[in-house]
Order: C-alpha cells, then structure tokens, then sequence
C-alpha cells in the first residue's frame, strides 16, 4: 500500500533518511521506534509530503506522492495524519474542527458533515464536547479530536507522529485505546511513539530506526525478546532502565 | 467658546453643504471611513502577498512595501495630486486624490501588520491543515488567517487612528476636511485659535476614542470562548505528594 524505494532525505549536511526502502502493507499496523534524531518522524512525515524527499520514490498504491505536478492536496486528503502537538484549530469548535475538511474537500452539505463529525466524536468518546473548544478540553481529549478530525476524512491509513508524547502520563490511556480501536477496524496504521507497551500489543510489525536507517524490522515478539541489531539491544535496553518511561 | 460653537457649528460639522461640496466632520468621517474600508482587504492580500511561496507574486510586493515605506504620506499625497495627473492625464480631484494616497499608504502597513500576524500563528496549525488536504489559499482562509486577524487586531486599530488623524494632511492640498475648515473658522474669528483648535482636537479624540472602544468591545468577544481558561498548575494542585 505504502512503498519506500530508496529513499534518500538531507537537512543541509545531515543524512536525515539514508536508502530507506520499506513496504507497508493493506490492513498492517507498523510502529516506528528508535532513539531521538533518528529519522523516524522524518520517515512517516514524508508519506504525506510534509517534508521533500530528495532521491527515491515514495508511493500509494502505486502512485508516486513525491511526483512532480501531482495534486498533492489531493494524496493528503487520504492520509490521515495526527501530531504531537495535537494542532486543533483553536479559533473552531470541536464540531468544526471535524466538518470544515469534509466540507471543503468531500463537497459534504453541512448536515452530513455534522452527523459524520458527532458519529466519530461519539466513537472517540467526545460527543458531549462537540460544541466546546479546543482550550477548554484536556491535552487526551484534544488528542481524540484531533485523531476524529482526521478520521472525518475517511483516510484508509492513518499516521501518527508520537500521538502520546505530549501528554501528561495519565491521559497517554485513552488515547491509545481510541488507536486499538482502528486497529481492531482493520486500518492501516503507522505508527511513531515510544509506548512500547503498544507496539507489544497491537503492533504486527516493529521498524527500528537508528541514523537514518530502518536497521531491524521485525514482528513485536521478536522484536522485544530478541533484538538483532546491536543498536536495537542498546536501545530496548536503555528504554528499560528503571529510569526511563518504557515497557 | 460657546459663541463659535453656535455660530460655526453647522460649518464645522458639514463645510458649505448643501449651498457647496460637502466638508467639514462629515468629510473627514467619510474619507477616513472609505479609506478603512478599500485599505483592510488591500492590506491582507498584500500581506498574503509577501508569505506567498511563488517568487514572482512575494518580491515585487515586497519591493513595494519597502518603497512606499521608505517615503513620509506627504511625498504619497502630492505624488497622487500633481505626479499622477501629468501621466494620466485626467487631473482628479482632491477627495479621491487623498483617498488613494490613503488607501496606497495604509495598505502598505497594514500589509506588514498581516504578514506579522500571519508569522506569529504555530506553524503546526498551517501544517494540520495542509495534512487533512487543505489547499495553500484555504489553510490561510479557514485556519492561519482567523487567528492572525485576531492577534493582529490591537496593530490594526493603531494604524486605523493613524489613518483617521492622517486624512487632516488632505489640508496640504485643499480638501475641505475638518481641520480645513478648522483653519478657515479659524481666520474668520482669528482672535481665539486656543478654542479652535482645541475643538478640533477634541473631535479628533473623540473619533479615535470611540474606534479603540469598539475595536476592546470586539476584542472581549472574541476572545469570550477561544481563550484558554485559567488552568490550575499542576503543582499547586491540592494533591498528595505519591514520592513522599
């Protein structure tokens, strides 16, 4: 569904994604894992063309994202994507932030839009928020409408750019029982986080990334009980110290 | 003072009208107003102008901005009045000669105001919207935009007293705004230039006063839901220390 074929990514002199080829299939759920600086929310934010890439080809069912003149606006509208930072358009309410897309891409009369919205709301448990706004809702709850504003699109694969890193630890739960459900859904997920917790349960594919490079791709249980990689094993190790948030 | 009043009210508020063109307050209030009205749009689409990402439409708007910038509303007002007509050839009048100059100068500023706006708003929120497949012109117009105007609005109503205290240059050049006929009452009773023209500046105040009310009243009101609540630090919430 989702095809890297030797991509290569500089920020001025630093290597930032180095050959990476990776193929990522219909109805898989992928985490990305690895240290800091280590090209994963590069990788997953060149899907969706946030950033260039400058040699390779990256592509959805087939068709190249990176292509010169391709309506780029058109790829987006089915990728959905969801940040740290959540991003909620602060100055709409939440029903809004859920309609305006719909209504402005999928050509969605403002009824439809609204009935969609407060569906998706429901399912990530916010119906009750619809009228509220952003500021007046928790950094979780923010997260779940960020993620139903994304999912109003009807994207058939989703990405996450460390979803749960930006919140405080008791609210990291809720977001990611609303991600297990659209896995249970049957939906493609890319997933960046460091909930390793996560990737063990739900993950049917662990990519490890060190420098650039995707250095270990393996199913979770490998993953975790027998890393390969020596930068892997660092790496597992380090997020198991009983000073670091890990497993 | 209250002699001038009743004798040159009339005069004050409205100049010759109806005998003659229509002056005074009531031109003052039209120009400014008018100038307001065609600047606010042409400011934003400069301003949008100069965060373009095609070259072509960001530099010479740029180059315009600093051009315009660079020289005092004077230079802009006699520029339109006598530079203007020789290469069109129509010799225009001075209300709508002063209004170009107006809306050509405040344009320009605002410009800036709304490409700081612009700039100021996260990134992340032009980004989201991009990422749910918002085109450049409708991230601007449904999410980047909203939130400037909203930040900018303080700089905006600055540059609109600006331009409400600027229209009295149309003097320079024969309008018969208000501090023209200011100067005319002015002469005609040349003995009490303190009360003249504290009466003009009285009605200047006014003017400028009542556009910053509005402007605040504005303000709170859409600030009303948007704006975060107070929201108790964790710290000083009344919990129990779970490391103690």
């Amino acid at each position: 569904m989702i095809q890297f074929d030797n991509v290569n990514k500089w920020y001025g002199n630093y290597h930032a994604l180095v050959d990476v080829s990776e193929t990522i299939a219909q109805g898989e759920v992928v985490v990305v894992c690895g240290p800091s600086g280590s090209g994963k929310s590069t990788l997953i934010r060149t899907i969706n063309r946030l950033e260039p890439i400058d040699s390779g080809t990256i592509s959805l069912h087939g068709a190249d994202i990176h292509a010169r003149g391709v309506d780029v606006n058109q790829f987006r509208s089915h990728i959905g994507f969801v940040f740290q930072q959540f991003n909620l358009f602060p100055h709409l309410s939440v029903l809004q932030n859920c309609t305006l897309a719909p209504v402005a891409l999928r050509g969605l009369k403002p009824a439809q839009a609204r009935d969609k919205a407060l569906a998706l709301l429901e399912r990530v448990g916010l119906a009750a928020k619809a009228d509220a706004f952003p500021s007046e809702l928790s950094g979780g709850q923010q997260q779940r409408v960020a993620i139903a504003r994304a999912l109003a699109m009807e994207p058939p694969v989703m990405l996450f750019d460390e979803p749960t890193s930006a919140l405080d630890p008791e609210m990291v739960g809720e977001v990611l029982m609303v991600m297990r459900d659209l896995v249970r859904d049957g939906m493609t997920l890319v997933v960046v986080t460091h909930e390793m917790g996560f990737a063990r349960e739900v993950a049917h594919r662990v990519l490890f990334m060190d420098q650039g490079r995707i250095l270990e791709r393996a199913e979770p249980h490998a993953f975790f009980n027998a890393p390969q990689h020596p930068r892997a094993k660092q790496f597992l190790a380090d997020i198991r110290s009983p000073f670091a948030r890990g497993d | 003072m209250i002699d001038i009043i009743q004798t040159y009210w009339l005069y004050f508020l409205v100049g010759q009208f109806p005998n003659g063109p229509l002056g005074g307050l009531a031109l003052t209030v039209l120009l400014a107003a008018l100038s307001l009205t065609l600047a606010l749009p042409a400011g934003i689409a400069l301003g949008l102008a100069r965060v373009s990402p095609f070259r072509a439409i960001r530099w010479p708007i740029t180059g315009l901005v600093y051009l315009v910038r660079g020289v005092p509303l004077l230079m802009v007002i006699f520029w339109a009045y006598f530079f203007l007509p020789t290469i069109t050839g129509v010799k225009t009048e001075q209300f709508s000669t002063m209004l170009m100059a107006l809306v050509a100068f405040n344009a320009v500023y605002l410009a800036e105001i709304v490409r700081a706006g612009i700039v100021g708003v996260a990134r992340g929120q032009f980004e989201s919207a991009r990422a749910l497949g918002l085109g450049w012109w409708r991230a601007m117009r449904w999410v980047v935009l909203p939130q400037a105007l909203r930040s900018m609005l303080p700089s905006l109503v600055n540059q609109f007293a600006s331009t409400i205290k600027d229209t009295s240059l149309g003097y320079i050049i024969g309008l018969t705004e208000v501090s023209f006929i200011a100067a005319q009452i002015n002469t005609q009773v040349f003995t009490h230039a303190t009360q003249v023209y504290l009466l003009l500046a009285l009605t200047y105040f006014t003017l400028c006063y009542s556009l910053s009310r509005v402007a605040y009243v504005l303000e709170k009101r859409l600030n009303r839901r948007t704006a975060a609540p107070a929201r108790v630090p964790l710290s000083i919430e009344p919990t129990t220390n779970p490391a103690a």
